[in-house]
């Protein structure tokens, strides 16, 4: 299974990135050669395997359910390195026209 | 000398910390024109106010740790209170953190004191520091050669005497390989023992933080400072604190050893393979028994990690949007361009393909054929490892199949790049851990040997590859490694 210039275009587009021509072109290229080598678990037999997301056995880690308080120098810590803060909040450009 | 050295000297009085820092800090500008280990070296002052703070505390014998007043170094993946943690990317390259990882904090509670932030792939994406967005390291053995990576910097300022140890992270090897290639000791903790709270995340199922040292002594007293449980990662496993330097020193006799074919043969470098078997073969005078085995799916290993891996950073490094910290691009006032100038600026081409290829193997068609595929391997690979371990107390295999490389050779061909990772993404998959420590020379370079142990067995571990370095007898060659001048 190949993919061309065109499926490299639209995985840009889910991962919100954008390249030019000749780097749709290298990294299509690439792609191939990568996906290529990764093909080859297709030589296992895999049918009837459990996959494995995590590797220990700890499931659901759950705190106590009750509100922390947060102090406001904290926020102001964190809002300190935002690109763009107003009364308290991060600052995005218009997302509704 | 080691970390250990330096703090007997230390609690015997015979040298302050001040003394120490103010002696590493010459060092760092002797040669880190030479090495360019560091992206950002702390001010000197505030390391000898951190310094002055230890002195006290040795001076009223209320040392908090063994490592009480000795300067270390961190990977810049690491958050720092207020201290730029850049991920050797754009994208982080004003970045203050408002808070300290786990192991920070850990390490400045034990009275360590830091020195500086070390240089490594862009999010840790690579295998020879190279990736870097500011500047490559240069490996101080060769200045002509990379460090290894991703944590290349931090092998290399604890090779060229800049640091007594540093901490680094592990996703695939990354502290395994830059540690074999720069003749050090490096430690990937099992899955769980060291929290990962303000590790800058890469694939969240296998990042690892753990020491690189000159020593495995050193290696198990960092050890002993930075594990424990945290609730604040919920991975974390909660367990009983162990005493990881109380396992040296202790006989080995009956250990049993089994070494995997599968990572002896096509693909190693002979001369390479010659080091590694003649280390192997003293083993047979500490009473261990070596024997041969077979572990068919490590050779599907990688294939699986370059899936698993670059899935969980196509979903860790959405994050980088521009709205919240990092670079932000505004050029126009609209939220679609604001991602995609800023990630267009803020990453580099290595975390541009890795995102990429996540994505592809994530996206809608291909979950089944890729990421669940590689799901699945990575339990039979579990499953082979487990089963060997029922017989075998430790796995050992070359670290990296090649010794360190030239700079630029494997720059443009990521597939090349990414065979380094060979014998050290199975711990990962796995969530073992693993160890690589110096075994000898090849053309004047450092090889390194990698000893895999069942999860949570660091302890013996550690005292394995204590009985092995002293039987190889080539700790003393670290100690004096010196700058080529004028590189």
């Amino acid at each position: 299974m190949k993919v061309n210039k065109k499926d490299v275009e639209h995985v840009a587009a889910l991962a919100r990135l954008t390249f030019s021509s000749e780097e749709l072109e290298l990294y299509t290229e690439q792609f191939n050669d990568i996906l290529d080598y990764i093909n080859r678990l297709n030589e296992v037999d895999l049918e009837n395997v459990e996959p494995t997301s995590h590797v220990q056995p700890l499931k659901n880690v759950l705190r106590e359910d009750c509100a922390i308080t947060s102090s406001t120098d904290l926020r102001e810590a964190v809002l300190r390195e935002a690109p763009a803060a107003e009364h308290g909040y991060f600052k995005v450009p218009p997302v509704i026209e | 000398m080691t970390a250990y050295e330096a703090a007997q000297s230390l609690q015997r009085r015979e040298v302050s910390s001040q003394q120490l820092v103010k002696a590493v800090y010459e060092r760092i500008e002797a040669v880190e024109p030479a090495v360019r280990g560091f992206i950002t070296v702390l001010e000197q002052e505030k390391a000898l106010a951190a310094a002055s703070r230890a002195d006290e505390l040795l001076e009223k014998g209320q040392a908090p740790s063994p490592l009480t007043g000795i300067p270390m170094a961190l990977k810049d993946n690491l958050c720092t209170s207020g201290i730029p943690t850049t991920c050797a990317s754009r994208m982080l390259s004003d970045y203050r953190p408002p808070y300290d990882a786990f192991v920070a904090a850990k390490l400045q509670a034990a009275g360590t004191v830091l020195v500086g932030k070390t240089n490594m792939d862009e999010f840790a994406m690579g295998s020879s520091t190279e990736n870097s967005a500011f500047h490559i390291t240069l490996n101080p053995w060769d200045g002509e050669r990379v460090p290894g990576g991703s944590s290349g910097g931090s092998a290399a300022v604890v090779a060229a005497g800049e640091a007594f140890f540093a901490l680094g992270s592990d996703t695939g090897g990354s502290i395994r390989q830059p540690a074999s290639l720069c003749g050090v000791v490096g430690l990937k903790p099992t899955y769980g023992n060291v929290s990962r709270y303000g590790l800058i995340a890469f694939a969240s199922s296998l990042d690892q933080i753990g020491p690189l040292t000159r020593d495995v002594r050193d290696a198990a007293l960092v050890l002993d400072i930075i594990a424990g449980h945290d609730a604040r990662d919920s991975t974390s496993v909660p367990r009983e604190k162990e005493h990881y330097a109380d396992y040296l020193g202790k006989e080995v006799k009956g250990f049993k050893v089994a070494l995997p074919v599968e990572c002896f043969g096509e693909g190693l470098e002979k001369e390479i393979k010659d080091v590694v078997m003649q280390a192997v073969g003293k083993c047979a005078g500490l009473g261990v028994q070596m024997t041969e085995a077979s572990v068919p799916s490590t050779k599907y290993a990688l294939p699986a990690y370059y899936l698993v891996a670059p899935a969980e950073a196509s979903s860790n490094l959405a994050r980088y949007d521009g709205v919240q910290y990092g670079l932000s691009v505004r050029d126009e006032e609209n939220l679609l361009s604001l991602y995609w100038s800023t990630r267009k600026q803020g990453f580099g081409a290595e975390v541009k393909r890795r995102i990429m290829l996540g994505t592809y193997a994530l996206s809608s068609g291909y979950y089944d054929a890729y990421y669940l595929k590689a799901l699945k391997m990575r339990t039979l690979i579990r499953e082979e490892f487990v089963k060997l371990f029922k017989d075998h107390d430790f796995i050992v295999t070359p670290t990296s199949p090649t010794v360190a490389f030239k700079i630029g050779e494997q720059k443009d061909d990521p597939l090349t790049m990414y065979l380094n990772d060979i014998y050290t993404v199975t711990a990962n998959l796995a969530g073992f851990p693993a160890i690589s420590i110096p075994c000898g020379f090849v053309e004047g370079m450092p090889v390194g040997l990698q000893v895999i142990g069942r999860p949570f067995d660091e302890g013996r571990m550690l005292q394995f590859c204590y009985c092995l370095e002293d039987l190889l007898g080539i700790k003393g060659r670290l100690a004096t490694i010196d700058i080529k001048e004028g590189k």
